[in-house]
């Protein structure tokens, strides 16, 4: 049981970051249609620009860490939410009116871009920091010696994903700005008809799916103290599965997804075999999608207008 | 000629989708205070006409001139902000949106005050009390003539000088068509708003404008007064008395 809460702690932990990026997928296909194969790495780009600041501000001389990592945060959401607008300006809005693979195409070479250019720029080897944030609770322990941890990390992980996912819905359903995404997200021409940019909407999304994919590359960089180039793909896929999962274009569904695959990847490990575990999750995948081929909250293409 | 400027004046108007040629240079004036009228058959250019005033598509060739000033190369979003509004062919209401975030987005579409918009709101209410009954509903389960009424308010919600109308009695029963053109009379004669209807009910349409301008093929063939246009043998015959709807 103890086993069993413990690793239920370290799903939802990892099913937050997977969650946060799914939302990126989610948002960009519900308003273009198109599978953003290039997030993940923006995931990345946000751990490594997460990592670089963090080191400057230590090499300044400051200690605060409380400080530092509120820097961090914000630093690496502005230049990482930059990536996104650039990537949208240059690989997929020139796209836009071609046939429907023509972006989807570019953003796989986008992504390749983005993984090349990281490598080239920050070397091959994976980038180490030491823990910023230590300590935790012992939340119980069992008669034979076997302890619930919750590390700080973990806290900060779940807290700060449920505090951006509150700003994040009331964004997205009480703000002009949300009102016109989902306005284009139902009908472009229309939005348009009624004074919505529309370029510059589809722009914001992406700024927006950016800098929720560097919260999740900073927590990653806290959590597992590491970053490198390739990160980004088995991340990347693993938040598009979750996004798929929850049925893609859902924004809850993309959280859910996120914390599903979380739980289903840890538990896995924990009960079964670790060398295994990506093959659980993307099999429970399969199974819930020829049951519910929209997914868990998807709604069905067709819809009466 | 010594009339003033008129509010919308189309003039050798071109457009096409692709390579198929839709307005093929047209000429239309709709002056402050009108209710104008556009009938034709299916496919004549009368939604593309619509359209094109907002740039979607955008005019091969000929001008669009709104209170005398060129808008023909203005983007699609800019034209909402210059206060001409439009209730487009099949209504395009936003079905995931509730009733009162469809009006919203009309309201956004230009500046004004909380106050104004509150007022606006009420005036779509008199005209439309079934929206206000719908108000938390999503877009997507209103009824036909409902989603028409809120198209039509959402354009409202903008307070146009123009508003455009693209076949508010499709596929509506008549006691529903009737309430909407009450309505649209009652705009233009209470509030002054400037109206270009299109209609495939022609008769409906010409005696509720005060000019009309029949188009086919992509081209104006008639131009006239509502009740002039009524009394037109070929009109009677090709629109009115049996003629072929399609």
């Amino acid at each position: 049981m103890d086993y069993f809460a413990q690793q239920l702690i370290n799903g939802l932990v990892l099913g937050s970051i997977y969650g946060l990026i799914a939302i990126g997928y989610t948002m960009v296909y519900g308003i273009v249609g198109m599978i953003n194969f290039a997030h993940g790495d923006v995931f990345m780009i946000g751990g490594f620009i997460a990592l670089i600041t963090f080191l400057i501000l230590i090499s300044l001389g400051l200690t605060a860490i409380p400080l530092i990592l509120l820097v961090v945060l914000l630093v690496s959401m502005a230049i990482t939410a930059l990536y996104g607008w650039t990537i949208e300006r240059i690989a997929y809005r020139p796209l836009r009116h071609s046939f429907r693979l023509a972006p989807m195409l570019s953003a796989i070479g986008m992504s390749f871009v983005l993984t090349n250019y990281s490598q080239v720029a920050q070397g091959a080897r994976v980038k180490p920091i030491p823990p910023v944030i230590t300590g935790g609770y012992t939340l119980h322990e069992s008669a034979d010696g076997f302890v619930i941890q919750l590390s700080n990390i973990q806290i900060i992980v779940v807290i700060t994903t449920i505090v951006l996912l509150a700003i994040f819905t009331w964004l997205v359903s009480r703000t002009r700005l949300g009102r016109d995404m989902r306005a284009c997200e139902q009908d472009q021409t229309m939005a348009a008809l009624l004074g919505v940019d529309v370029d510059r909407t589809i722009s914001m999304t992406f700024v927006i799916g950016a800098a929720l994919a560097a919260v999740a590359g900073l927590m990653y960089l806290l959590y597992y103290g590491l970053v490198d180039f390739f990160m980004g793909f088995v991340a990347g896929i693993k938040a598009f599965t979750a996004a798929v999962l929850g049925g893609i274009g859902s924004l809850p569904g993309a959280m859910l997804g996120g914390l599903a695959i979380g739980l289903i990847e840890t538990f896995w490990s924990a009960y079964f075999s670790v060398e295994y575990k990506d093959v659980a999750a993307f099999s429970i995948l399969i199974v819930v999608l020829i049951f519910m081929p929209t997914g868990l909250l998807g709604r069905p293409e067709v819809e009466k207008v | 000629m010594t009339s003033p400027t008129p509010l919308l004046a189309i003039r050798s108007l071109r457009a096409a989708y692709g390579k198929i040629e839709a307005l093929k240079g047209v000429d239309v004036e709709i002056n402050a205070g009108e209710i104008v009228a556009l009938i034709g058959a299916n496919g004549a250019g009368k939604s593309t006409l619509m359209m094109t005033i907002f740039g979607k598509p955008r005019a091969r060739a000929g001008q669009i001139l709104y209170e005398g000033r060129d808008i023909t190369d203005v983007p699609t979003h800019e034209i909402a902000h210059l206060r001409i509004a439009q209730s487009p062919e099949g209504r395009r209401i936003f079905p995931r949106m509730s009733v009162a975030e469809n009006l919203q987005m009309g309201a956004d579409a230009t500046e004004c005050t909380d106050a104004e918009r509150e007022a606006t709101l009420q005036r779509v209410f008199t005209l439309f009390p079934r929206l206000k009954e719908r108000y938390a509903q999503r877009g997507g389960t209103l009824s036909g003539g409902e989603q028409q009424m809120l198209a039509i308010g959402r354009a409202l919600m903008s307070r146009p000088r123009l508003l455009l109308l693209d076949e508010p009695s499709l596929g509506l029963a008549p006691l529903i068509a009737r309430q909407i053109f009450d309505a649209i009379r009652t705009l233009n004669r209470q509030d002054g708003l400037t109206v270009l209807i299109v209609e495939q009910n022609a008769n409906h349409a010409l005696k509720l404008a005060h000019r009309g301008y029949v188009m086919v093929n992509g081209l104006i063939t008639l131009a006239g007064t509502g009740a002039e246009l009524l009394q037109r043998p070929e009109i009677r015959a090709a629109y009115l008395e049996g003629g072929r709807h399609g």
